[in-house]
């Protein structure tokens, strides 16, 4: 393994660690919130114990994202040096407010988790919405500097140096705005989805009808509304894919000869060799009608761009591919969520329904580690698409493997025994909330 | 602008040196005392150590936003001793999360305390020789030298190992003296008191041994520190501020108030010391210019940007700190 990949792997691993709490982070705050706004509105003990029993998990998830984050800043320097020296005084803007918006967040959660007893309850409440805007903002925050690597604005590169530099245009560059609302739909997606299976499986076990039914209205009234908006959203994405970074949605199509019109290829295993796909779909016009909005238009292919310039096909289509599907899958377990809350509520308790819901669990953070392959890898093999090669910004220490075996062996580990915490916290809910006794 | 952004910086390295700190050093505390103790420990610190650990972010953040030359420098030529602080912050916070979390208080609870107690001692000591290194003159930035003389050399030394060790011997201080006032039981109030005038003690002989050894690997620290008269200010005021800590210790009602105050001044003014020893130089380079804040700091643009998010994030900071302090910590008496 040369130390290039070894690098490109440590980060991947570590910010596809990070994500996951930062997805519950920006998510479950907005849940609880929700549900405490329930009780202290309608005084029913059971909001109440769900948002205590939520808040005991979410205290976990928390300080393992603020662990997993600070990695994260120093490893952007240890592995990226290169990168970092130029890119900080540009994309900086982005990492202070987030900086801020953390402060924000950390306390207002110390107040939420601990000050149950010490506050007037709508104060506290409060805390908790607090706690909910400050992660939503931070996590926009961080995006508009991964925007600013695949669409870089607000400097002019000179012989290797970045000079006039605009820190508010960097920060508002042309994919900000897009992987923004994209990212944020899916934090919420993915958690609230996982949160409602969690509950559907405790349900099919036959634990306690009232505490676990509420806990998955609750978290499938976020989830639906998100996931329907997340194609709409990942359409605009798209086009906006299509406009800046032409080599990104061809990877991300498979679509190795410019094509006029191009067609859609749906699934299949792309061939580099042969420079085709095999086994797919291809729906004609497709293309050319979703990235241009014309179903005649002519969409650029591999071949338009220098070898050395193009992405990894395979990782980035698959990768497309499965966020794809998991994105109109659980557009569709949103709409029949809708439709059945509305016409057919007893359907909500049917075994096969819970089943479903239970099976989505794990589907929308696979989506969203999906999501950033495709991004991420799709930018390769630039870092600062257009300007910097990612090979140009590796740390030249040797021995970077090592540091990446060390982190990611940390992470396995950690992750072992988080959902194994996690299971022990669930299986004792019962015991600590009188909502939640079986019945 | 710079001199601005340069005060928020020492700011928030001092304040992550006092609240963090004194989260590490509880950590050390609690290596060396019993099962009481840790309830007592895990209570203080459990709704303050993430907001308490931010600091430390917003120095990266000023860093590599404001000074990215030396950022990326540091985390280059530093990259094994800062992994090593990393593998600290990574098992200190799990393991005391879930150690604090975990509803089973079953047989697991020794693996994590090992842990717990563990990292709180190689965080501080890593940190501790990062800043030695910075100082020492080792580091070299061209690439022509072997491994060993680029990535070794400039931290791994007695030098450093010294400035590695008085830290964490200073943070461990820094969380006796805070302990004091956190329980209402006579027993351990007189631990910690005991805890607090050895570290005391220890924290005074190894500051002199750095200086000894600082002469011996051939780098004028005393020479220099001499010359510079806000040191010589801050170091007195940290001295005469150890008698009172003292008699305060030895009272049987100790002035909470006054036990903090004293140490967070005495530490806020080793701290400041140092800083004035340096200024304005942030890492001295062996055969090369040095850097400085002044030949590494960002466009001006950039600083004016950042200036605006660190007043408007203080604003807002500074009293939601106030409101979690008075709820959590004066709330109690
Ligand atoms: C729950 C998660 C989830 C779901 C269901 C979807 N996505 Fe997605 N997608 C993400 C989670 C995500 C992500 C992880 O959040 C990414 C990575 C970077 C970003 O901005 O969002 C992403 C990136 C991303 C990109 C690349 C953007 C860029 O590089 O700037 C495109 C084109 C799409 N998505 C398109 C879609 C489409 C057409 C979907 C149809 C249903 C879809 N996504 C569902
Ligand atoms: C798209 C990617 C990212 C998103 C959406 C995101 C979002 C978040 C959120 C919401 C938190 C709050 C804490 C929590 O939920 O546990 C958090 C924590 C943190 N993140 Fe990320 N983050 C991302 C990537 C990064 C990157 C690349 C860095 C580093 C440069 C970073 C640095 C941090 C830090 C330092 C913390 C800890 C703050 C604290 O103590 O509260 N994050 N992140
Ligand atoms: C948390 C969500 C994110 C995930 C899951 C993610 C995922 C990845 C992956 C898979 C890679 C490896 C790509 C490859 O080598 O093929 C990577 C690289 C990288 N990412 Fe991200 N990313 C995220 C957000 C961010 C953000 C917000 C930043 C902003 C600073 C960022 C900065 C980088 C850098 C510097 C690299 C290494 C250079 C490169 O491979 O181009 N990432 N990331």
């Amino acid at each position: 393994m040369t130390d290039l990949v070894a690098a490109r792997l440590q980060m991947a691993i570590s910010l596809g660690f990070h994500i996951v709490f930062a997805c519950i982070g920006m998510t479950m705050p907005a849940l609880m919130a929700f549900s405490e706004w329930r009780w202290l509105k309608t005084g029913k003990q059971v909001y109440l114990d769900i948002t205590k029993a939520w808040s005991k998990g979410v205290a976990i998830f928390f300080a393992v994202g603020a662990v997993s984050g600070t990695v994260l800043s120093f490893e952007l320097g240890l592995l990226w040096p290169e990168f970092m020296k130029y890119a900080g005084a540009v994309i900086g803007m982005p990492f202070s407010w987030e900086g801020t918006a953390f402060f924000v967040e950390a306390i207002a959660l110390g107040i939420f988790l601990y000050g149950w007893n010490r506050l007037n309850k709508w104060m506290h409440w409060l805390s908790g919405v607090l706690v909910m805007a400050s992660g939503i903002l931070s996590g926009i925050f961080v995006v508009s500097a991964n925007a600013w690597m695949n669409s870089p604005a607000g400097f002019d590169w000179v012989n290797g140096h970045a000079i006039n530099i605009d820190p508010v245009k960097a920060m508002f560059n042309d994919a900000w705005l897009s992987e923004a609302i994209h990212m944020t739909l899916a934090a919420f997606v993915s958690t609230a989805f996982a949160v409602a299976g969690v509950h559907a499986f405790l349900l099919l076990k036959n634990r306690s009808k009232l505490f676990h039914q509420q806990a998955v209205k609750t978290a499938l009234i976020f989830g639906s509304v998100a996931a329907l908006l997340q194609p709409v959203s990942g359409d605009f994405s798209a086009k906006d894919v299509a406009k800046r970074q032409p080599a990104k949605l061809a990877a991300l199509e498979a679509l190795y000869k410019t094509s006029k019109p191009a067609d859609l290829v749906i699934g299949g295993l792309p061939n580099d060799k042969e420079q085709r796909v095999n086994y797919a779909i291809h729906i004609p016009k497709g293309l050319s009608f979703l990235a241009k909005g014309d179903p005649d238009a002519e969409v650029q292919g591999l071949d338009k761009i220098p070898k050395q310039d193009r992405p990894p096909v395979i990782i980035t289509h698959i990768a497309f591919q499965l966020m794809v599907m998991i994105g109109f899958f659980l557009a569709f377990v949103s709409l029949l969520y809708l439709l059945f809350s509305i016409k057919w509520r007893h359907v909500l308790m049917k075994k096969w329904w819970l089943g479903l819901v239970a099976f989505a669990t794990p589907l929308g953070f696979l989506a969203v580690e999906a999501g950033w392959t495709v991004t991420e890898t799709g930018r390769q093999p630039w870092i600062i698409y257009g300007i910097m090669r990612t090979r140009d910004a590796v740390s030249s220490m040797p021995g970077l493997r090592y540091s990446f075996l060390v982190v990611t062996i940390v992470y396995l580990f950690l992750s072992v025994i988080i959902f194994w915490l996690m299971r022990r916290q669930i299986n004792t809910i019962h015991e600590f909330y009188p909502t939640a006794k079986s019945e | 602008m710079l001199i601005l952004i340069v005060i928020i910086l020492g700011a928030s390295f001092i304040l992550y040196a006092l609240l963090g700190g004194a989260d590490f050093g509880a950590g050390i505390v609690e290596s060396f005392a019993g099962k009481r103790e840790e309830i007592t420990i895990s209570r203080a610190i459990a709704p303050v150590w993430e907001a308490n650990h931010v600091w430390l972010i917003l120095a990266v953040v000023i860093l590599f936003t404001g000074f990215p030359l030396v950022y990326a420098s540091l985390s280059w030529v530093l990259h094994i001793p800062l992994m090593m602080v990393l593998l600290g912050i990574i098992m200190r916070g799990t393991a005391f999360t879930f150690r604090h979390y975990d509803v089973h208080q079953g047989r697991l609870h020794k693996y994590y305390s090992f842990l717990f107690r563990i990292s709180s001692f190689i965080t501080p000591v890593f940190l501790g020789m990062i800043l030695g290194a910075m100082i020492l003159g080792r580091i070299s930035l061209g690439r022509s030298q072997g491994f060993y003389d680029l990535f070794i050399a400039p931290w791994l030394n007695w030098f450093c190992l010294t400035m590695g060790v008085f830290t964490a011997c200073l943070f461990a201080y820094l969380a006796s003296v805070f302990l004091v006032g956190e329980t209402n039981i006579e027993r351990e109030r007189i631990k910690y008191a005991k805890f607090s005038k050895l570290s005391m003690i220890a924290t005074m002989i190894l500051g002199l041994v750095v200086f000894i050894i600082a002469e011996a690997e051939g780098h004028s620290l005393t020479g220099r520190f001499l010359h510079s008269t806000p040191s010589i200010i801050m170091l007195i005021i940290a001295a005469l501020l150890c008698p009172m800590i003292w008699h305060f210790l030895n009272k049987e009602k100790n002035k909470t108030i006054y036990l903090r105050l004293g140490t967070g001044i005495q530490v806020a003014a080793i701290i400041l010391g140092w800083f004035y020893i340096q200024f304005p130089v942030l890492i001295e380079v062996k055969n090369s210019a040095e850097l400085t804040f002044y030949n590494t700091q960002a466009p001006a643009a950039t600083l004016e940007q950042l200036f605006i998010a660190l007043i408007i994030g203080l604003l807002l900071v500074i009293p939601g700190f106030v409101v979690l302090f008075r709820i959590f910590k004066i709330k109690k008496e």
